[in-house]
């Protein structure tokens, strides 16, 4: 089925397969955003356990989500792997950081002689919630933005001129830091935009999860009043990063000679140019409002479910003008030419072929994930359950 | 190459070795005891017996708070092959990639959905199904084993892959080769096994200990009888794969293999060292034993199944042996070193559109492939391949020596056990309890083996660990480091207290009987 590809057509679908990925980790870094709201929502240590188990049951969900993103993007496009990781180096290492320790907070937080105390790791939570949705935002965006970087395959073979046999470089110190405080461009300006909105959105996404998860009169009410807030921070952030990736000069190749060349509005263009892309863009976002404004005026519990989707269109959208249409998705402004794009970053046919055969147990993934979380959460979240069962975080 | 910055390789390496050696003092235990929880849970169901709930969520609890940690130091080796490994990412991201991305899809999705039911779905699913995410929980946290170790065993032996000079990358031809190849699927059974014989000691261990302070008899009497059991099938398996695994390591890399038994001269009948002291010849690269125990032929025996055949020593595998068809380490470098020019000049031919040049170089560069890692050490000392021959050495015969006590230690076990008596003897009780870390020990002591053997190669004879790192300056893998071990220590030192703890603890209430308790 899939050998009968060309190698084009696999590549493309490899970037909409990494495209879903991400799309879904956004939607599920609500966990994130919930974790920084744990005392913000809970004043009473049953209110707050009642948000940790919530949480509790499901960022495992999102962990794995990361670590298969991760992952794929290995297998399909590894020269972004080798180049990303390893030159923006502090970016992805702090972000690795603050999920090292969100993986133990939930189990060791309330358990007894836990050695670093109970406040610290509600700490960790509070930290893996804000810098990883910044981080991760952020990160995204230098999909737009561009970094300082170069690649070169004939280091590898050269033994003679003195350089590392190394391929990939980057080109400034910091090494992936500069594209959240570098002052002297815009770019850290939309690169941080896109950050807060991602973490904005989470928080906003975990007021709607604990609305229609937890049953319990004073955390919806507190709910409503931070999903306000939230929608009003989100809609300013996304608002604005949106406004400047359609002003900005994108990073365009020549189809013929594969060669980079910067392009204005390209982004914009690539919407006007891809009118699917756009329908499911704003679809997306008119859900993710739709969702709040169900939650907020009509007392419904069920805007997580809208609003999601939204989520995922929305971000689905961005994965897809960043990469098809002849664009470069992880744009080098220090030397265009190295810039990563879907054609001269990826895995052979072959691999992408038997990957491909991989992906179609995607479904099957999904569905056994949604059973399990139907039978889980068909039961609403209580005080008497928390404080009553044998395990509980 | 005075243009390697040898501080970056080795701090990388180390930084890799940290997070790798804490990653795995917590999945051996998380593959055994996930297996040896979905058989009590089978027990519960089947006889309908309270008693087996209550074993069941006992070491489920001890399950969780070891599970926790696995996931949190894993998450950081998958992105560590790019955020350390740059080069070698994209040398070899084209086959190594895909087992991790099938790993995620297949085993961690199914491990995290399934763990939410097992911890919390006691009264929100049917028994059935809840037995039956327990298993899938077994299952996939054994399939994770499979995958990573596949991507493994190819850095040991790569097979099922080519080179594809317009790229310069290997890429994946025959993925089956990959999947079942022979260092593939004895490094998976060995590895897993070594889990379960892990996790049986662990569990024995513990109840011993109850044992001894009087608490628990029949809880503990139940859990030793299924995991000596367990433990004493697996250890036996264990010897088995081991000695599976040197075969293949006799096969694919000699030098490794001579590493472990510090064989410096080669012979026919070559002996193997039971039991031996390693120290430096003077004014030599060399070590000779001042102690040892040979067994004569023995390693003759272990490496190839024939008590005469020949096994070469450090010294031919670097100087070369004709007699044996070997060839010397400096001939190989010069392989190499064609191999690499001729691509290079293969790579200019087809820019400048020179196509019978570019031909001609192509078929130079593919004669010569074979070698193509040893060219990145022209102008060195050969001597510089030979791995840690003490490391090896000590690594691999506490691991050898260790194993077979844990056969011995499991068949008393279950001796004493099948005889009821194991609760009147004290000194095997106690000696249960100091079991357990050896047990770690030799986990540890295994991957050594494996990982350091192999230098000073990532993938065998093609990319030496030189060549694969990320171009960075040290000093930012230097404040990595230590943050890693801090952050690990720390977790680690919570993840101890908190397992003494709840082990001092016990296993719940026993559960009475129409009590009003819930
Ligand atoms: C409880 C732990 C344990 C025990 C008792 C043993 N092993 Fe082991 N061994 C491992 C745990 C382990 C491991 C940690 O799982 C390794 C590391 C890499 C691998 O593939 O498995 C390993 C690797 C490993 C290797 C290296 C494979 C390679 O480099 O690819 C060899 C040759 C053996 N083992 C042989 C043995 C023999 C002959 C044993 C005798 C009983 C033995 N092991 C017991
Ligand atoms: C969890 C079990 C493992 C342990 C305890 C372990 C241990 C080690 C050790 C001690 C080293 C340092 C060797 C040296 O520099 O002398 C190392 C290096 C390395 N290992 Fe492993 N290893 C494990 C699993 C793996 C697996 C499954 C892979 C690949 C899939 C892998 C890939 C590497 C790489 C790329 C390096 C760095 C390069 C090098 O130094 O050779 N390791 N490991
Ligand atoms: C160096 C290569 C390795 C990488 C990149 C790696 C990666 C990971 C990651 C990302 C996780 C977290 C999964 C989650 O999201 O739930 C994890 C956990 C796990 N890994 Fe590793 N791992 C390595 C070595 C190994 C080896 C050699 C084994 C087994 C033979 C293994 C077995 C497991 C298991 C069973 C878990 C599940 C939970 C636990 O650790 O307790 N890993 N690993």
């Amino acid at each position: 089925m899939f050998e009968n590809l060309s190698l084009i057509a696999l590549q493309n679908y490899w970037w909409f397969i990494i495209s879903v990925l991400g799309a879904s980790l956004v939607f599920l870094l609500f966990v994130q955003g919930g974790q920084t709201m744990i005392y913000r929502l809970g004043k009473t240590e049953t209110e707050r356990k009642m948000i940790v188990n919530s949480l509790g049951r499901k960022w495992e969900l999102t962990f794995s989500t990361l670590v298969v993103f991760g992952g794929a993007f290995f297998a399909s496009f590894p020269l972004f792997y080798s180049t990303s990781f390893g030159g923006a180096y502090w970016v992805w290492m702090i972000i690795l950081f603050v999920f090292i320790i969100q993986a133990v907070s939930y189990e060791y937080r309330t358990k007894a002689h836990n050695f670093l105390g109970k406040k610290t790791y509600e700490t960790f939570l509070f930290i893996n919630g804000f810098v990883a949705t910044i981080f991760l935002g952020a990160a995204v965006a230098t999909f737009f933005t561009g970094s300082a970087f170069s690649v070169d395959k004939m280091n590898l073979v050269d033994l003679y001129s003195g350089k590392m046999p190394i391929i990939s470089s980057w080109e400034k110190s910091t090494y992936g830091l500069e594209a959240l405080w570098d002052t002297n461009q815009m770019a850290f300006l939309t690169n941080i935009s896109l950050g807060l909105a991602v973490f904005f959105l989470s928080s906003l996404m975990a007021n709607m999860y604990f609305i229609n998860n937890i049953d319990d009169e004073t955390l919806y009410k507190r709910n409503l009043v931070c999903l306000k807030r939230n929608t009003g921070a989100f809609l300013l952030f996304f608002v604005f990063f949106v406004v400047r990736i359609l002003m900005i000069d994108g990073y365009a190749v020549n189809q013929e000679t594969h060669e980079v060349f910067l392009q204005a509005n390209k982004y914009l263009h690539n919407f006007i140019d891809m009118p699917f892309v756009l329908i499911i863009f704003l679809v997306g976002v008119l859900l993710v409002l739709f969702g709040i404004f169900k939650t907020l005026f009509k007392a419904s519990k069920n805007g997580i479910w809208y609003s999601g989707l939204g989520v995922f269109l929305t971000v689905l959208a961005l994965f897809f003008i960043a990469g098809y249409n002849n664009t470069a998705y992880y744009p080098s402004s220090f030397d265009l030419q190295s810039s990563l794009t879907i054609r001269n970053s990826s895995s052979s046919h072959y691999t992408l072929t038997a990957m491909s055969y991989v992906s179609l147990m995607v479904p099957f993934v999904i569905t056994y994930i949604w059973i399990v979380w139907k039978a889980m959460d068909k039961k609403k979240i209580t005080a008497d359950e928390v404080e009553n069962d044998s395990h509980m975080y | 190459m005075e243009h390697i910055d040898f501080s970056l390789v080795d701090w990388s390496r180390a930084q890799f070795a940290l997070t790798a050696l804490y990653h795995w003092i917590f999945v051996p235990l998380t593959l055994g005891l996930s297996f040896i929880i979905a058989i009590m849970e089978t027990f519960y169901v089947k006889t309908g017996n309270p008693e087996w709930k209550r074993i069941t969520k006992y070491w489920m609890s001890i399950f969780g708070i070891n599970f926790a940690i696995g996931v949190a130091t894993g998450i950081i080796l998958e992105f560590e092959f790019g955020t350390n490994w740059s080069n070698y990412s994209w040398f070899v991201g084209d086959i190594f990639g895909a087992p991790l991305a099938i790993e995620g899809i297949m085993a961690f999705f199914m491990e995290s959905t399934f763990i939410a039911v097992m911890f919390f779905g006691w009264n929100k699913v049917s028994k059935k199904f809840h037995l039956l995410s327990s298993w899938l929980v077994a299952i996939g946290s054994n399939l994770s084993a499979l995958w990573i170790l596949v991507a493994n065993a190819w850095m040991q032996h790569p097979v099922g892959t080519t080179f594809n000079p317009d790229t310069a990358r290997n890429e994946m031809t025959d993925f089956w080769s990959v999947l079942f190849s022979p260092v593939a699927i004895n490094k998976f059974l060995h590895t897993i096994t070594s889990g379960y014989v892990l996790a049986s000691i662990f569990v024995i261990g513990l109840s011993a200990w109850y044992i001894l302070k009087k608490r628990e008899i029949l809880f503990a009497k139940r859990s030793i009888t299924i995991a000596a059991t367990f433990g004493l099938i697996a250890s036996l398996y264990l010897a088995f794969t081991g000695d599976g695994s040197a075969k293949a390591v006799a096969k694919y890399q000699p030098m490794k293999l001579a590493a472990m038994e510090g064989l410096y001269h080669g012979s026919e009948n070559a002996p193997l060292i039971a039991i031996g002291v390693l120290e430096n010849v003077e004014n030599s690269k060399e070590e000779d034993f001042v102690v040892d125990l040979p067994i004569p032929g023995g390693l003759s025996f272990l490496a190839f199944g024939d008590w005469n055949a020949y096994v070469p020593g450090i010294h031919e595998l670097v100087h070369g042996d004709s007699l044996h068809g070997i060839i010397s380490y400096k001939e190989k470098i010069n392989i190499g070193k064609k191999s690499i020019d001729a691509l290079a000049a293969y790579t200019k031919a087809k820019k400048t559109g020179n196509t019978d040049e570019a031909q001609k170089q192509l078929k130079i560069f593919k004669e010569n492939y074979k070698y193509f890692g040893f060219g990145y050490y022209f102008g060195h000392d050969p001597h510089e391949l030979i791995p840690p021959v003490k490391l090896s050495f000590y690594a691999f015969h506490i691991m050898v020596g260790l194993g077979t006590y844990f056969i011995l230690f499991f068949a008393l076990i279950l001796f004493f056990t099948v005889k009821n008596k194991i609760q009147d003897k004290k000194f095997i009780l106690r000696l249960a309890v100091w079991t357990i870390p050896l047990a770690y020990l030799a986990q540890e002591a295994g991957w050594i083996v494996a990982e350091v053997g192999r230098q000073p190669w990532v993938i065998q004879d093609l990319m030496p660990t030189i060549a694969a790192v990320s171009k960075i300056d040290s000093s930012n893998v230097i404040i990595t480091f230590f943050l890693f071990l801090a952050v690990f220590t720390a977790l680690l030192i919570a993840e101890i207290k908190i397992m003494l703890q709840q082990i001092k603890k016990g296993p719940e209430e026993k559960l009475i009987e129409n009590s009003s308790k819930k």
